[in-house]
């Protein structure tokens, strides 16, 4: 699947240097990770949802996706209570890899300090961590 | 070829590397070599001064018998390419390797009647110890309960493996007439102990006893979460329930009754089977199902985002190097056998072994040590001198089987005497062996025992 | 190929019961018949020529170490001398009962005793055990000796430092002990970082697990730096034995300081790999470490007899059944016969000749334009490449180029391993390869390395000449088919 810069750094959203992004919806954010994450990963086969009501911390680990030859860690990009998960990638992780920042997304969050986006990197940021230097 | 490589000596290429205070220049000691016949000439020697089963007539068991293995499997199991490469990580020039595993896992499943198995583990000891850390994984830090019919050196294994986990181990005794795990206790312990994680139960036990499997596995899941993890002998399921329609979770055992040699203990193999649901779990290789770009059916290491080269500390076990070889062996024998002969083996081995059980306790001096049904394996107490009888016997050329206090170090056990059967003990060893244990004890009869309190 | 079960047919049979010769028993008779089978085990049916011809066959889809050179590194793929299998077959070594009294097992208890001599002289340490089935339990055996040893002397230490280069064993091995890994960075010339070492080397930590020559094929030669370091926080020094091929009969490291090395019987004492094992990993100890090894050791007493003995009450216990993987001892001991002392100096002289020549050969032919060694100029026994610029210029990964390398007739090196080079080809040539053999890979690799250039094709869909094509891995594991699936007939 080719994409543009724009397919892999979606603008709107913001980014952890661990390759996870955010969408910022009022009070919530949805998080997954990114399309670097996953092309460098190759094909997601396992996927299991934490359970709802996990507190999640800025910057730590919350959950894992597999493919057949490695294990990543998913970093949080802000802290707060997750409030929805996505089951559908239980049955189809490969969404991962096939929309990582639409029907790939992995868990909904309250957000618990909004003030911590301050720390994230906006699309461009990002874009020069992964591809510059 | 120094050339090539810009140096002059092959020395050089170590000095250039290695601090010299660590170059050796001093011989270590270990002498000189010796040529293909010379080397022959002495290790021969050395295995002459050993007394194998082909020089006597072994009723020795306790987790390793002395089957016929068919001369077929040597015949395969030498070919190089069985022998010689590695783990299959290329497995496009892996397919006989990898198919062979996949094979073996199946056979693994139809005996176990369990959904998954891997691609073997050391030995049936370090098999439970294996067990009983998926239910850590699994289940936390709770207690293990394990049976006291457990093989001693599964329960020693086990203790030295979860010591450092932190999930005590607790035994559960036998009841001391049957010679059965004891139902009343272990319904006992699972109330006393707070979550406990797992429950290891043997079938047969290490004295011979069948344990009343269901009955336990339904007491189990009565009382608590714990994962039922049961060690089995593979040549009595043939006859009796597999460990998976009894409802257990994880089965395990011993391989080496299947296609093994003796060989002073190793190495052998252990089987791991269990319900699908713990497949993420499950230690070991795994070989699955696939296509190739092609369409063609081909077999490939599966799941091994569960193994230590993905894993690493969190992996399910560190194995790297397992028994595959001795596995393959595994998967021969029981192909050899086929589903009727596993049955009437195992007819065989219980006709046999209960013939020799009446023979040996139709004899004054000989009591059972346990009076539950026994399989292939039983426990007999003589009045006298345990070692002056045996003395009796192997002066005879028999071994009449296994001082028991020596390996278990129970003072219920005093006097106690583990006789083994496989199809290689005829009709007439049994009774020869009768005989020598008749002389022994009328010869060396002192005052019976004490009886021991249960 | 058709699996065994889909060449059952009812009825036939290879098997056939001896004579019962005692009065039958049914087995109702004796045990509740609520605990008897019901329904047999779906196992194969064929006859015995239907086994041989398949298991056969089957064989002629693997590629193995007699038929072709196995670079693979890390796993020491060297050839396995037939007189071994004739030992291991002597019915004084094959039909010998584990539980045999010890006084008609003389001749095993001495070939232990003797191995375990040699092992010991090997290192330069003073005791051993031949328990562990393979160096991950002998790895296993190290940490529970390590923590053994401090809990002893009432320190309760919970972690073990590990270099970024170990091998995936060591840390799955570390919790398995119930410890916390802490990792090492390494340098730029892939060597311990010593200022990471020192700042990380504290009191909590009971153990650092070393290989030396590390897994990229380089000797650490700041060892006596970091035995000080590490034993200045009073940490014991575990010697991962799986390189020992660069340095056997040259080095001992119980001499750098270490207190626990382990061996892998299966890599410089030609076990066969019997496609995934047995092996066996024997460790030897420091004299500190001795009192905690495992039960049962092999003793010698006054009049000279060899016996089992268990009186050792610091014992850590045991690790598995009986008294280890007795037949490779067997066959290890024979090596070390065969060769004596001199002839293992032969083995790490070669060892580290070949590699050494094949990365010089590489060089010459270009290869390292795409393919450049990772760290320093010289190796030991084996080197990595990286990938890197083969990726990045010529848009092929390492994967590729193995797959590739299989139409060559060559089994691959080792691939993505270790993790911190970056499309990691790790290549072990061992002593029992030629030097014609030697050339004729370099010039695959660096043929391989043209198609990659002209039609990288042939690298992303290779292998095209094997037994089966590019297997899909995803599948397997999306769709698991782990057991036969041939329904009833």
């Amino acid at each position: 699947m080719t994409t543009t810069a724009a397919d892999r750094y979606p603008a709107d959203l913001l980014y952890h240097p661990e390759h996870d992004w955010a969408r910022l919806e009022g009070e919530h954010a949805t998080l997954g990770i990114t399309w670097y994450a996953q092309d460098t990963l190759g094909e997601v086969v396992f996927y299991e949802p934490p359970k709802v009501g996990t507190e999640v911390r800025q910057g730590e680990v919350y959950a894992e996706v597999e493919s057949v030859k490695a294990v990543a860690e998913v970093f949080a990009p802000l802290s707060g209570q997750i409030v929805e998960v996505n089951e559908e990638l239980r049955e189809r992780p490969e969404l991962i890899n096939e929309d990582p920042y639409g029907q790939g997304w992995l868990v909904r969050i309250k957000v618990a300090d909004p003030a911590e986006r301050e720390a994230l990197l906006d699309a461009n940021a990002y874009q020069a961590l992964v591809e510059g230097g | 070829m120094l050339e090539t490589i810009g140096c002059s000596t092959i020395e050089e290429l170590f000095s250039a590397q290695i601090p010299s205070e660590f170059l050796q220049a001093e011989p270590f000691g270990l002498g000189g070599g010796a040529p293909e016949q010379q080397v022959f000439a002495e290790l021969r020697n050395l295995a002459a001064r050993n007394r194998s089963v082909e020089e006597e007539v072994s009723f020795l068991g306790g987790g390793f018998y002395d089957h016929y293995v068919p001369a077929f499997i040597e015949a395969i199991t030498a070919r190089s390419e069985y022998l010689t490469p590695y783990t299959p990580y290329q497995p496009e020039v892996s397919q006989g390797t990898l198919q062979a595993m996949f094979e073996f896992q199946s056979a693994i499943c139809e005996l176990t009647a369990l959904e998954v198995a891997n691609a073997s583990v050391y030995d049936g000891a370090s098999a439970v110890a294996a067990a009983a850390y998926l239910a850590k994984l699994e289940r936390g830090g709770g207690p293990i309960l394990v049976s006291a019919g457990l093989h001693p050196h599964a329960l020693q294994t086990l203790r030295t493996h979860a010591r450092p986990w932190g999930n005590p181990v607790v035994e559960v005794g036998l009841d001391p007439r049957s010679g059965r795990t004891d139902p009343d206790r272990l319904a006992a312990a699972l109330q006393q102990t707070a979550e406990p994680v797992a429950v290891v139960l043997p079938q047969p036990n290490f004295y011979g006893v069948i344990e009343d499997l269901p009955s336990l596995v339904d007491l189990c899941r009565k009382a608590s979460k714990a994962l039922v993890v049961a060690a089995v002998d593979p040549l009595t399921l043939g006859v009796l329930a597999p460990p998976g329609e009894c409802g257990v979770d994880i089965a395990v055992g011993e391989g080496q009754p299947l296609g093994g040699e003796l060989q002073f203990g190793g190495p052998s193999f252990g089987f791991f089977a269990a319900r699908k649901e713990l497949l993420r779990r499950m230690p070991g290789r795994i070989a699955g199902q696939t296509v190739d770009r092609e369409g063609n059916r081909g077999f490939v290491l599966a799941f091994q985002t569960r193994e230590q080269h993905i894993r690493r500390e969190k992996a399910t076990s560190n194995i790297c190097t397992a028994q595959a070889l001795n596995a393959f062996a595994g998967l021969l024998y029981l192909a050899w056998l086929g589903p009727a002969g596993l049955r009437e083996l195992g007819e065989l081995l219980l006709a046999r072994g209960w013939y020799a059980r009446r023979r040996l306790l139709a004899l004054p001096g000989v009591h059972p040590l346990y009076d539950g049904p026994t399989f292939r394996e039983f426990a007999v107490r003589l009045d006298g001198d345990l070692a002056a009888v045996r003395a009796h016997c192997r002066a005879h050329g028999y071994n009449p089987g296994l001082d028991l206090p020596s390996l278990t170090g129970r003072p219920s056990d005093r006097g106690g005497l583990l006789v083994a059967i496989t199809e290689r003990r005829t009709k007439a060893q049994i009774d020869r062996l009768a005989e020598l244990i008749g002389e022994a004890t009328a010869n060396h009869c002192q005052a019976p025992l004490e009886a021991v309190a249960g | 190929m058709p699996t065994v079960f889909e060449r059952s047919r009812p009825g036939r049979r290879a098997f056939y019961p001896p004579p019962l010769e005692v009065p039958p028993l049914a087995a109702q008779e004796v045990i509740e018949p609520r605990l008897l089978r019901s329904k047999p085990p779906r196992l194969p049916e064929l006859s015995e020529p239907e086994l041989v011809r398949h298991y056969v066959r089957l064989s002629k889809l693997n590629y193995d170490l007699d038929s072709g050179f196995y670079p693979l590194g890390s796993c020491t793929m060297k050839y396995n001398p037939r007189l071994h299998e004739r030992l291991a077959s002597l019915p004084g070594n094959a039909r010998l009962h584990p539980l045999q009294d010890d006084d008609a097992a003389q001749g095993a208890l001495e070939l232990m005793w003797r191995l375990e001599r040699a092992l010991c002289a090997l290192v330069g340490l003073p005791a051993a055990s031949l328990q562990p089935a393979a160096g991950s339990q002998g790895e296993l055996a190290g940490v529970l000796l390590t923590r053994a040893y401090h809990e002893d002397r009432g320190e309760h230490r919970t972690k073990v430092l590990i270099p970024d280069t170990a091998h995936g064993t060591n840390p799955a091995t570390v919790a398995m002990a119930g410890l916390e890994v802490v990792e090492v960075k390494s340098n730029a010339e892939g060597m311990v970082d010593l200022d990471d070492l020192r700042a990380k080397a504290d009191r909590e930590v009971a153990c650092l697990m070393l290989t030396n020559p590390n897994t990229l094929g380089i000797f650490d030669r700041q060892i006596a730096q970091i035995a000080e370091i590490v034993h200045g926080c009073g940490a014991t020094l575990y010697y991962d034995g799986a390189n020992l091929n660069a340095i056997v009969g040259r080095v001992r490291p119980g001499e750098m300081g270490f207190d626990i090395v382990h061996f892998n019987l299966h890599k410089t004492f030609t076990q066969p790999h019997g496609g995934g094992g047995p092996g066996a990993g024997p460790i030897a100890v420091s004299e500190r470490l001795e009192p905690y090894l495992m039960v049962p050791r092999v003793a010698q007493d006054g009049a000279g007899r060899f016996y089992l003995d268990y009186n050792h009450p610091r014992s850590i216990g045991r690790l598995r059944g009986f008294h280890g993987n007795y037949t490779t001892f067997v066959r290890a001991y024979a090596y070390i016969r065969s060769l004596g002392e001199e002839g293992l100096r032969d083995v790490s002289a070669t060892a580290v000749l070949n590699a050494n020549y094949l990365l010089a050969r590489l060089r010459e032919l270009g290869v390292d334009r795409y393919l450049p060694l990772a760290y320093g100029r010289l190796c030991m026994h084996e080197f990595v490449l990286s990938g890197g610029p083969l990726k990045r210029e010529l848009k092929v990964k390492t994967l590729d180029l193995a797959k590739r390398l299989l139409d060559f007739g060559f089994h691959p090196p080792t691939v993505y391993f270790p993790l911190i080079v970056e499309e990691a080809l790790m290549v072990e040539p061992t002593e029992t390869e030629t030097k014609e053999t030697l050339d004729a890979f370099a010039e695959a690799i660096a043929a391989v390395i043209r198609e990659a250039i002209e039609d990288p094709q042939l690298l992303t869909t290779a292998p095209h000449t094997t037994p089966v094509k590019r297997l899909d891995e995803v599948r397997a594991v999306r769709q698991p088919i782990l057991r036969d699936q041939a329904k009833e007939g």
